[in-house]
């Protein structure tokens, strides 16, 4: 279940470190105008073979996690290109939250503005987490307690009160700041006078 | 006013409105756009009948998918049906919103990061965004640079603005001479294997020094193109003379008044005496060597002369098994030279090293030697306009006359959306900005180096240390 404040399910790990976009969706699944059919590309080079058959191996294809939806990963889950398609294939795929050390920088405000969940957790606190894995598989994510359960512990994390806003909430971030375009206007009149050069004028 | 560093400037010139503690609502003075992190920008603009608020700050470049075949730009035609779609979408988008495109056929047309500052559209102390990550490019002319999603990209085209979570402040210091036969790719090479790739995380990066001062403008754009890939959310380089007289040359749109106006206010961006950094970083000159990457990570990177990592010599067990991941992938053995390691493919370009100054450097190796039989080599101008330079100063001719193709721009095997792409278990010596597993190919295996090197890399037929080649003929 999912109702934006808490979310359970099976958490698969993925501990690659700086698993970057490229990765994550490669570069064939960006010739796109659209959003749709980016499940197929999440990974896709460990999913599947070239040929296009599922790699056994690969985490997501062994059938305990078959039905994950969250991720454990290594640091700087994300890094690399600014390619948004690497969330909307995570949600595609039905990840709904990822838990890392840390996380790629655009990735972060990518996924925020997509309400995908990141929870950022130390490192010896994964390796727990980790351990109970191997007992049940099953994780619960409070948002409103801002907590992790798992089989035999419950580790606490924070997020900003933005961060969590937007997730629990969602927001029209494009509307919200459309209210503020007498600032935004007022701002440019003052920006301008003073910075005359910053106003782009093209080139011949 | 308590000082302030250089990045605090430019986020509190372009703060519109503080949203909390972390975030403000930033200003973006100029916003660029490429075909395939824009698409689904648009399209939910459409779809919530919403309009570009400011189109004269928008610039667009189909730069990506591009073909670079030698045929005249004016005949390039996009052949795979869904990068077509993509650029007669950006085409449509474009016209639709008022926004100046550089588009397919475009003679200018090129990529992103290197026509931007080439066409004056980059001063000092601007915000400049873009859906792309290396738009920390900007930081070398004084701007405030950095990528963003297309959720943001949707943002910015509504609205001029960002919501946008403060980073903190980095400062690199480098001093010191660059030795011979190494240039600035090699020292950024070298500091991210130093901080590791994710060693800027969350922070602004402003370098400093007195090696960084006797950077041209076009080396800084390397050194801070490169600085995502330490995670960097931005680079800045305080402008100074080097800063100046490219922006003279290259903003002609300009008056003269505006231009001594302009410089009154550039010569303030520079960070307080006693600015606080959060974190701080210094290297020396003088321990840079000519670089390569032997991982999958740029940070996995190390002088060409130096061995390849052992797994068991590592920090511990998870170390040593992302090493030994990464020595698989690129078939490499523990404990082995880099040097001598055959290599198939050479790719000179990028936004990284596509400009003039790197064909000039990587044409200084070549010139009079031959590429290797057993290697297919090719050259990606930048841009139209370095292409033209490059042939007006005969570099063209050095690089055909030694085997090289010498092709249209873009961004092609960089990233290889289009159809320049390394088949499984080849092995590129490469001028881009990431050796990711499958980034230049599913299973190919990508080192990146200087262009020197890579010139260098393509006639030795093997990844050579370019301070012996010339050497041979000093």
């Amino acid at each position: 279940m999912h109702d934006k404040t808490y979310i359970t399910g099976i958490a698969a790990p993925l501990l690659i470190d700086n698993l970057d976009t490229d990765q994550i969706m490669p570069k064939q699944f960006l010739r796109t105008i659209t959003k749709e059919g980016l499940d197929r590309g999440v990974l896709f080079d460990l999913r599947f073979h070239p040929d296009g058959r599922p790699r056994p191996d690969f985490v997501l294809n062994r059938a305990e996690y078959a039905h994950a939806n969250i991720l454990v990963g290594a640091p700087n889950f994300g890094c690399g290109s600014s390619r948004e398609h690497a969330v909307w294939g995570l949600q595609q795929l039905g990840i709904k939250a990822v838990i890392a050390p840390s996380f790629g920088e655009i990735f972060f405000s990518n996924a925020l503005n997509n309400r995908l969940l990141l929870i950022v957790l130390e490192p010896d606190k994964i390796g727990l987490l980790l351990q109970d894995q191997a007992i049940d598989k099953h994780l619960a994510i409070d948002l409103e307690k801002m907590e992790i359960r798992c089989a035999s512990h419950v580790f606490s994390f924070s997020l900003g009160g933005r961060h969590k806003k937007m997730i629990v909430e969602g927001l029209d971030m494009v509307g919200a700041t459309l209210q503020l375009l007498p600032q935004i206007e007022a701002f440019e009149k003052r920006h301008y006078a003073a910075f005359p050069w910053g106003y782009v004028l093209p080139s011949a | 006013m308590p000082p302030r560093t250089l990045y605090k400037k430019l986020v509190d010139s372009h703060t519109v409105a503080v949203l909390d503690e972390q975030h403000v609502l930033l200003y973006a003075d100029l916003h660029i756009m490429n075909e395939y992190t824009s698409p689904q920008a648009f399209s939910s603009l459409r779809e919530n009948n919403r309009k570009v608020l400011r189109p004269r700050q928008q610039l667009a470049v189909v730069s990506h998918i591009i073909p670079t075949h030698p045929v005249s730009v004016a005949d390039r035609v996009i052949f795979d049906p869904p990068s077509a779609l993509q650029a007669s979408n950006l085409k449509r988008n474009c016209r639709d919103f008022g926004i100046k495109l550089f588009d397919t056929n475009h003679e200018e047309q090129g990529i992103e990061h290197i026509i931007a500052p080439e066409h004056g559209w980059i001063r000092p102390g601007m915000v400049v965004l873009c859906g792309d990550s290396h738009t920390t490019t900007y930081g070398a002319l004084g701007a405030l640079g950095f990528g963003v999603g297309t959720s943001e990209v949707e943002h910015i085209l509504a609205t001029q603005t960002l919501v946008y979570r403060l980073a903190q402040d980095m400062r690199i210091t480098v001093d010191g001479k660059l030795p011979a036969g190494t240039s600035v790719k090699d020292l950024v090479l070298l500091i991210i294997a130093r901080i590791g790739a994710q060693g800027a995380r969350g922070y602004a990066v402003e370098f400093c020094g007195s090696t960084i001062a006797a950077l041209s403008a076009e080396a800084r754009m390397t050194l801070c193109n490169m600085a995502v890939e330490a995670g960097a959310r931005a680079a800045l380089i305080r402008p100074d003379q080097a800063t100046f007289d490219y922006i003279r040359e290259k903003a002609a749109g300009l008056s003269e008044p505006e231009f001594t106006q302009a410089l009154a206010d550039w010569e303030q961006l520079y960070s307080d005496q006693g600015a606080v950094f959060d974190i701080a970083h210094a290297f020396s000159a003088s321990e840079v060597a000519p670089f390569v990457t032997w991982g999958t990570s740029p940070d996995q990177a190390m002088a060409v002369t130096a061995s390849i990592p052992d797994p068991a010599l590592a920090a511990d067990a998870h170390a040593g098994a992302t090493i030994s991941q990464a020595l698989q992938y690129m078939g490499l053995a523990a404990g082995g030279a880099m040097l001598g390691l055959p290599i198939d493919r050479v790719f000179i370009g990028s936004c990284t090293n596509g400009r003039i100054e790197d064909l000039r450097s990587a044409a200084a190796i070549v010139g009079g030697r031959h590429v290797a039989a057993t290697v297919r080599a090719m050259v990606v101008p930048g841009s139209g306009e370095v292409r033209r330079q490059a042939e007006q100063e005969g570099l063209a001719q050095i690089f055909i006359d030694a085997g090289f193709e010498w092709r249209q721009p873009g961004c092609s095997m960089c990233l290889a959306m289009n159809d320049d792409v390394l088949a499984p278990g080849e092995r590129c010596a490469s001028t881009t900005n990431r050796n990711f597993e499958g980034r230049q190919g599913r299973d190919g295996r990508t080192h990146l180096m200087s262009p020197a090197m890579a010139a260098a890399a393509a006639i030795s037929g093997c990844i050579s240390d370019v301070r012996k080649m010339e050497n041979r003929h000093a």
